[in-house]
């Protein structure tokens, strides 16, 4: 029995005031109740606040938004660079490897001067053998990773949170079934299994839609029980708020707790999953290409650049450099991001 | 509040037919499997036969000590878990039964406060939403729409209207626990279980949350079971008590006599902790302490399931009265007119508390509105 002293009555000091608990430790003034601010701070506000104060996160924002530009404007980009150096009409898929000119040796097929035969003409050099411009098999590589990487994301995440929703919510036996199922995807050899599915619809099919579909599937499926076993934690504990009573005493249903009350607690974990999920999809699909079984020429991609690249590693060591640089710097971006977004969205670093 | 106020409840009258009658309700929990070899254990007896009654605009204090299975009672009741055995009747009508469907629009006579101010409010919803779903959630337009009755109710739990966009965090424990009063208000229920609701609160904001829901009872002659872990928060706004042990009602009666002629070792041992404001009364007093750990509810003693830390037994009955208390089983029944006891050997006591209760000075503290 905990009984309330008599003591109590004066040690405590009235508090039905405001008190901006969430905002404590935040280094600004808490709101008190007569300040005129109507709209009120929401977790989203919160959280955004300690991220602009996140440098790193915020520079890693910067490249993401930065990258996703490159990818989404890389036709008008890759035209205007084209334009300027007086190469107009040359894409990505360009070939420049038919003598005489002055890109390629044509004794060797390397590229005519230093560092991958940098120029006015080709401003990160070319690629040996077919004498393709870096640059713009950059930029299209950049979208090839992003669309790859982000669709298996998306995958991944419908996947995971559906799984995650479904066998924290139901628990009982529906939930042994799921959680065994992602034990099982979750101690599957899925680099082998990969490149075999890879390889034999590689055969099956030259399709590069195909190719895209396998790898996007090999990608996603195999990570959704990570994302399926953190939203099935927080569901667990969601499900137990008395919050999800008093919508139920309310009258409320099933599918209006999960999706309207539970679902919104789920935002947080869900963005830092993805930002975080991405760049090892970047990463996978990079390693796939490498393995040459990811995209093929002439749909440039940074990993099979870099495939690509292995053999001419004493000849043209610039080669390598490029995509590897563009892919570190790129999983870098979201790592950095994600982690400054999971604490920013951290209840201990936000308050309540 | 001229948009959802429900006709103030002509005071004085009382229906004569029971807005609630709970009979024998029951609820076991499926005993967790325990051990290495994963056998079934005990099912945990929360509630077991748990019998009374409330008349609209009444108010049930529902006390005893953590884990003797006030909530679930409050929740077998408000139908928020499915009673094992017993019967539930709201205004004579056997809810015991019905479908979550059917049990639909009987929720909007029927709501719940919670013990915990962070835990029941959404996170991410604002003020506005949580107070105004339980209109989305029954399919209902308020004359003058959900904002404006939703700011309605806040101004009359004394939140400020303009606060509508803010979400629960931003506000301290009264607050929500206001916010959480004004959507338990928004449908005009017939009666709210209150689940400790200022347990969580400091002593201070207990006093205007306790006066709060005792305004908004003679305006709107609601019926509240008010819970509460201990006695000195009941006593001010119930108008009869059911002291509660181990899934079991031990004593229920009208406030006044459980206060100042309890019967119950129980509850003498209850009262006797209350504590008195006058330091020399408290200190002179005698303060009746129990011993020995709270039984499991998995696993309940023999006969009167209070025998293992029952004073009296322990001190003042012979072997063969003790073993009665062993070995039979007391029923609830009443041992003056009103006065329901489940003991074999009840006893008034009229010496244990002196004066009013420390929080029966609830009303001098005035309501102060956020
Ligand atoms: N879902 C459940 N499954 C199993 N046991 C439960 C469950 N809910 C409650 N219990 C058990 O039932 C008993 C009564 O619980 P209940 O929450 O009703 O107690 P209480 O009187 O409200 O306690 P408190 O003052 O701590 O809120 C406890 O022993 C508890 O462990
Ligand atoms: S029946 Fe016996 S053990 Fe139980 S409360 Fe009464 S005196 Fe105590
Ligand atoms: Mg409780």
């Amino acid at each position: 029995m905990s009984l309330s002293g008599p003591t109590e009555f004066e040690a405590v000091a009235a508090d039905d005031g405001l008190s901006g608990s969430g905002l404590q430790g935040d280094g600004e003034p808490s709101p008190d109740a007569t300040s005129s601010d109507i709209a009120g701070r929401s977790l989203w506000a919160i959280a955004w606040s300690h991220l602009k104060r996140d440098k790193l996160a915020l520079a890693g924002g910067v490249v993401i938004v930065l990258f996703i530009l490159l990818a989404v404007f890389a036709d008008p980009i890759a035209t205007a660079y084209a334009n300027i150096t007086g190469r107009a009409g040359d894409t990505y898929a360009t070939a420049h490897n038919t003598p005489p000119n002055d890109v390629l040796d044509t004794l060797t097929g390397l590229p005519v001067g230093d560092f991958s035969g940098v120029s006015g003409k080709y401003w990160l050099g070319v690629i040996p053998l077919s004498g393709q411009d870096m640059l713009t098999n950059l930029l299209y590589g950049a979208r090839t990773s992003l669309v790859i990487a982000g669709l298996a994301t998306v995958l991944s995440l419908v996947l995971g949170v559906l799984a995650g929703v479904i066998s924290g919510f139901y628990r009982g036996w529906v939930d042994t079934v799921l959680s065994r199922i992602m034990d099982v995807l979750l101690s599957f050899p899925t680099l082998l299994f990969s490149l075999a599915l890879v390889s034999v619809s590689g055969i099956i099919s030259t399709s590069s839609f195909l190719r895209y579909a396998v790898i996007v599937f090999v990608l996603g499926f195999f990570a959704f029980p990570y994302i399926g076993r953190i939203v099935r934690g927080q569901v667990l504990s969601l499900r137990e708020k008395e919050f999800v009573e008093a919508a139920r005493s309310l009258g409320a249903g099933n599918a209006r707790i999960m999706f309207r009350e539970i679902a919104p607690n789920l935002v947080g974990p869900i963005l830092v999953y993805a930002t975080l999920s991405i760049p090892n999809n970047i990463l996978g699909e990079a390693g796939l290409s490498f393995l040459g079984v990811g995209v093929i020429p002439p749909t440039p991609s940074w990993g099979q650049m870099l495939s690509d690249a292995g053999g001419y590693i004493q000849v043209d060591p610039f080669y390598i450099f490029l995509p590897g640089l563009a892919i570190f710097i790129t999983v870098l971006a979201f790592n950095l991001f994600g982690d400054g977004l999971r604490d920013a969205l951290d209840p201990k670093a936000g308050g309540r | 509040m001229t948009t959802t106020a429900p006709q103030p409840a002509a005071s004085g009258t009382r229906s004569t037919e029971k807005l609630l009658e709970v009979e024998g309700v029951q609820k076991w929990f499926p005993g967790r499997r325990g051990g290495l070899f994963g056998q079934k254990g005990n099912p945990v007896r929360a509630v077991d036969g748990v019998t009374f009654s409330l008349g609209a605009g009444e108010t049930l204090g529902l006390v005893g000590e953590s884990g003797c299975g006030k909530s679930t009672t409050g929740r077998a009741v408000s139908k928020l878990i499915e009673p094992t055995g017993g019967t539930v009747r709201f205004e004579g009508r056997d809810v015991t039964k019905l479908s979550p469907r059917q049990m639909r629009p009987l929720r909007r006579e029927l709501q719940m406060i919670f013990q915990d101010p962070y835990s029941s409010l959404n996170p991410r919803h604002t003020i506005g939403t949580i107070v105004g779903s339980p209109f989305r959630i029954q399919g209902e337009k308020p004359k003058g729409g959900v904002k404006k009755t939703v700011q309605d109710l806040m101004a009359r739990v004394g939140l400020n209207p303009e606060h509508y966009n803010r979400y629960p965090h931003e506000f301290s424990g009264g607050q929500r626990q206001r916010i959480g009063i004004a959507r338990a208000l928004a449908l005009q229920p017939k009666l709210i279980v209150c689940d400790e609701p200022v347990s969580a609160l400091d002593v201070s904001v207990q006093a205007q949350v306790v006066n709060l829901l005792e305004d908004l009872q003679s305006e709107f002659g609601l019926a509240y079971i008010f819970i509460a872990h201990d006695l000195s928060v009941v006593r001010h706004i119930s108008d009869r008590v059911a002291v509660m042990y181990l899934g079991k009602i031990m004593e229920l009666t009208d406030r006044d006599t459980l206060y100042e002629n309890p019967m119950h070792p129980y509850t003498h041992a209850l009262l006797s902790a209350v504590p008195v404001p006058d330091p020399k009364i408290e200190a002179r007093r005698e303060k009746i302490l129990l011993t020995g750990d709270l039984p499991s509810p998995s696993n309940p003693p023999s006969g009167c399931v209070f025998h293992t830390r029952c004073p009296k037994y322990k001190n003042e009955l012979s072997e063969s009265e003790r073993e009665h208390c062993r070995t039979v089983e007391p029923v609830l029944e009443e041992k003056t007119p009103g006065h329901e006891v489940y003991c074999h050997f009840p006893q008034v006591r009229s010496d244990l508390v002196v004066g009013e209760p420390v929080t029966g000075q609830i009303r001098t503290t005035k309501p102060k509105v956020a």
